[in-house]
């Protein structure tokens, strides 16, 4: 049953995959996709059609990036639900897509160029999650992990205000619009450069993730009974938050804010394939990715003006996390 | 293996629960816990299992201080089972079963077929077995406690420390808990528990431990710690120490009759 499963997942992320690619503002021929394939791989052919340079330049990146970022925020949102015991936590939780939001707006209230917003913001994501680890280190004799999530609200809430103000200061007509938009998050101005960037961090981060994934379940036991059980619990965590906050700010560097995945889709996902972490990491991943490409497919036909994720993953997310209360308490674990 | 505390002071920073705590355990023997709530029972035992460090003394595992020692490294010497509570997620028995294997895994490594058999073979020895695929959460109490006793066992470590294994359970299960545990015993491992009931310590205790006013106000078998005086003494209330027709010795308030 559990590998009917996987292969479902599979099967929809196919699915996703080839809608994504079909739908959009222009049509693409199945022989646009071949040629551009076969243009790869050194078969000249002369120029490029229009519907070669549409899929090798806008829809395969969007696509390509669709996938990077579902599965590295369900792939971290995963793992801290896992880590910190509790299925209502998001990637977010200690702070780094907030501090990667103050990391993009100060760029682009400094003008700079994307290359440079897009750096100031995996950096905020990075010095964010530094800071709450020091937070939580200096607080000796508490629960550790209830200091780290303190001291994500405390650290992620300072980075929120300074949002708002440097959104006071920046200009209405030009900087307060795109501020507005990159905090909503978008795949509309990914790059194929941005993922040969984004792409090798986000796998650092999964290689630690998928090598742990048993003790991180141990983890799940609370670091008492994790620690009596032979796990290393504070170097383990070190780890397993710097994996997933590497997952995290490399994809929010390139696309935004994007909410919702990480808390929604693992939940999806361990209703499917149970807490077992070494089945619920691929399968968030999958199920995440999947379900970025339909998203983004929605954003990009829903109206003649691009829908912003955020607001997409929200509206969709409200609901259903509604329905899941109403389900009960049961079909969390 | 020999688990033992030297001159143990136990505490937290700025605030000592207990001091000049000694006492040594053998395989074999079962050593029981008693003393007042709030006496520092838990805050022992997290001192002897090293998730907390000692303020002062040692704790040493066949003479090796914990603190030499690196997580693992203690749990395939010390296994802890903890009061039977329910997880956050739904794992079934066998998945918690199997999380005791966890020290005897390579860093890396998820486990195996062998240790699967290890594991089920354990719940057997609980008698146990047909609920390896069922929910945790779902369970009874008592199931869970022996689950998490089984857990133990799957660390194959010589030592037990189980933190009161008969809290919350109704009165067959806690009977099935110190029946397993007396059987335990006779397989020589060493045991140390806690349990709020001195007729538990009378049931399955080889040595009584009394942790009671900051320190240990008493060790030794259970017919010489186990008297009213002492009972009365670490509950303020009056105690006695009768034994029934057939041989066994209970505890009861002296309430006045009639």
């Amino acid at each position: 049953m559990r590998r009917g499963v996987f292969l479902l997942l599979l099967v929809l992320l196919v699915a996703a995959l080839a809608l994504a690619l079909a739908v959009g503002p222009y049509p693409l021929r199945l022989a646009d996709v071949i040629d551009t394939l076969v243009r790869a791989f050194g078969g000249e052919r002369g120029a490029p059609t229009a519907g070669e340079i549409v899929f090798g330049r806008v829809r395969l990146p969007r696509v390509a990036a669709g996938l990077l970022v579902g599965a590295a925020l369900s792939g971290a949102g995963a793992t801290y639900q896992t880590m910190f015991r509790n299925p209502l936590v998001s990637p977010d939780i200690l702070g780094v897509a907030t501090g990667a939001g103050l990391g993009a707006v100060a760029g682009i209230l400094l003008s700079l160029p994307v290359v440079g917003i897009q750096a100031l913001a995996f950096a905020g994501g990075l010095a964010t999650v530094v800071l709450v680890y020091l937070i939580a280190a200096a607080l000796r004799g508490h629960d550790r992990t209830l200091v780290l999530v303190l001291g994500g609200v405390v650290v992620g809430a300072l980075a929120g205000a300074c949002i708002s103000l440097v959104k006071i200061m920046a200009d209405p007509y030009d900087q307060l619009p795109a501020i507005t938009f990159w905090l909503l998050g978008s795949l509309a101005g990914v790059k194929l450069g941005d993922l040969a960037v984004a792409a090798p961090l986000v796998l650092a981060g999964l290689v630690p993730l998928a090598l742990y994934r048993w003790r991180i379940g141990v983890l799940s036991l609370g670091d008492d009974e994790a620690r009596a059980l032979g796990v290393d619990v504070r170097r383990l965590r070190g780890i397993v938050i710097a994996a997933a906050t590497l997952m995290t700010a490399s994809v929010v560097a390139i696309a935004g804010v994007i909410g919702w995945i990480g808390l929604m889709m693992p939940h999806i996902a361990r209703m499917l394939v149970g807490p077992n972490f070494a089945r619920l990491l691929p399968a968030s991943m999958l199920l995440g990715a999947a379900f970025m490409l339909a998203v983004d497919t929605v954003a990009r036909s829903l109206a003649r003006v691009e829908t912003p994720l955020g607001i997409l993953t929200a509206v969709l997310g409200a609901p259903f996390f509604l329905w899941l209360l109403a389900r009960g308490r049961q079909s969390w674990g | 293996m020999r688990l033992e505390a030297q001159d143990l002071a136990i505490g937290y920073p700025g605030h000592l629960v207990g001091r000049g705590i000694a006492l040594a355990l053998e395989p074999g023997e079962v050593l029981c816990l008693l003393g007042p709530n709030g006496a520092g029972k838990t805050t022992l035992f997290r001192t002897l299992l090293g998730l907390q460090p000692p303020l002062g003394g040692a704790v040493l595992i066949d003479g090796v201080p914990l603190g030499d020692l690196a997580p693992a490294e203690i749990a395939r010497r010390l296994a802890y089972v903890p009061q039977a509570h329910v997880t956050e997620f739904s794992y079934s028995v066998l998945d918690v079963v199997l999380m005791g294997r966890t020290a005897r895994l390579k860093a890396f490594a998820s486990p195996g077929a062998a240790d699967e058999r290890i594991a089920l073979q354990k719940l057997s020895v609980l008698g146990i077995a047909e609920l390896a695929s069922h929910d945790y959460t779902k369970i009874s109490g008592g199931q869970r406690q022996l689950a998490l006793i089984a857990r133990a066992l799957a660390q194959e470590a010589p030592i037990l420390v189980l933190d009161e294994p008969t809290a919350s359970l109704d009165f067959g299960n806690q009977a099935l808990v110190l029946a397993r545990i007396r059987e335990l015993a006779g397989e020589d491992f060493g045991i140390v528990l806690s349990t709020h009931d001195p007729d538990h310590a009378l049931m399955v205790g080889t040595r009584v431990a009394v942790i009671a006013d900051g320190g240990l106000r008493a060790i030794g078998p259970p017919a010489e710690v186990v008297t009213p005086a002492m009972l009365s003494a670490i509950y303020r209330t009056a105690v006695l120490v009768e034994e029934t027709p057939s041989g066994h010795r209970v505890c009861v308030p002296a309430w006045e009759s009639g």
